[in-house]
């Protein structure tokens, strides 16, 4: 069902590499907005994972980057932008299993090789643009249920 | 299955005081990395996990999780307990291993969250 909003809502988050103590809560407060506007659960579920694992790899291996989102009455669009050291290979990337993450990350539960085929599989369109030595663009849109 | 039973079966204490003990978990999960955790994903889970970094209550509000047993009598530190009552999440613990927990859920009829 198409959202109830008479115009585009926009808004953007910060997200600072390293810091994995507030890691997720760009994610969670982009989750806090799709709930206010009644959203289906099914979509916030699968728009919440897709981008709290982009949001995990700035963390993991960018100095900084930027979540920003557009939503509309009948989708949403995610973007998360990072000064990192950008992907050398994407098709190797999106191989399940396959991560550089280093050992420390994997510690911490994360560098498991889904970070992004869950963002592929969370999303309707999925698109991801990067730049070795300059960062990375990641595009996903969900659509709403009609 | 209510949390209630899930806590008698496991032997496990729950951790933070405001937990609705009576909660209906439909399905479970173990594991130790988060993004398995989240492909797997499925409404009114339940996480059976070793890992007690505050990431772990970020992606259970993420995947749908509600409610998370930390395996071998692990206990979170402050911060993830402070984290998972904002998010109204329940953490218990129980003594045993992820295997032992795991399986004893799965013969009391507790579905996989991946469905197979």
């Amino acid at each position: 069902m198409a959202l109830d909003i008479d115009h585009p809502i926009e808004g953007s988050f910060q997200i600072i590499g390293g810091n994995f103590d507030t890691a997720g809560a760009a994610s969670s407060q982009l989750k806090s907005k799709l709930v206010e506007l009644n959203v289906n659960e099914d979509v916030i579920r699968h728009a919440a994972i897709a981008t709290f694992e982009a949001e995990m790899n700035v963390i993991i291996y960018a100095a900084a980057g930027r979540l920003s989102y557009l939503i509309t009455p009948t989708y949403i669009e995610i973007k998360i932008d990072d000064m990192g050291p950008g992907i050398k290979d994407i098709e190797q990337a999106m191989q399940e299993g396959y991560s550089t993450a280093p050992e420390w990350v994997r510690a911490m539960g994360w560098g498991a090789g889904m970070g992004l085929p869950n963002m592929k599989k969370n999303s309707d369109e999925f698109k991801v643009d990067s730049v070795v030595g300059e960062g990375t663009l990641i595009e996903m849109t969900l659509n709403f249920p009609e | 299955m209510t949390l209630k039973e899930i806590s008698r079966l496991l032997n496990a204490s729950v951790i933070n005081d405001s937990t609705d003990i009576e909660m209906d978990i439909q399905s479970a999960c173990s594991a130790d990395m988060m993004s398995t955790v989240m492909y797997y994903h499925s409404a009114n889970s339940l996480l059976i996990t070793s890992l007690t970094q505050p990431s772990v209550i970020r992606t259970a509000e993420m995947a749908g999780i509600k409610a998370i047993v930390f395996v071998l009598n692990k206990k979170p530190d402050a911060n993830l307990i402070e984290l998972a009552g904002l998010k109204n999440i329940p953490l218990l613990s129980t003594p045993f291993c992820m295997y032992t927990a795991s399986g004893t859920l799965f013969e009391a009829g507790m579905p996989s969250c991946f469905g197979k």
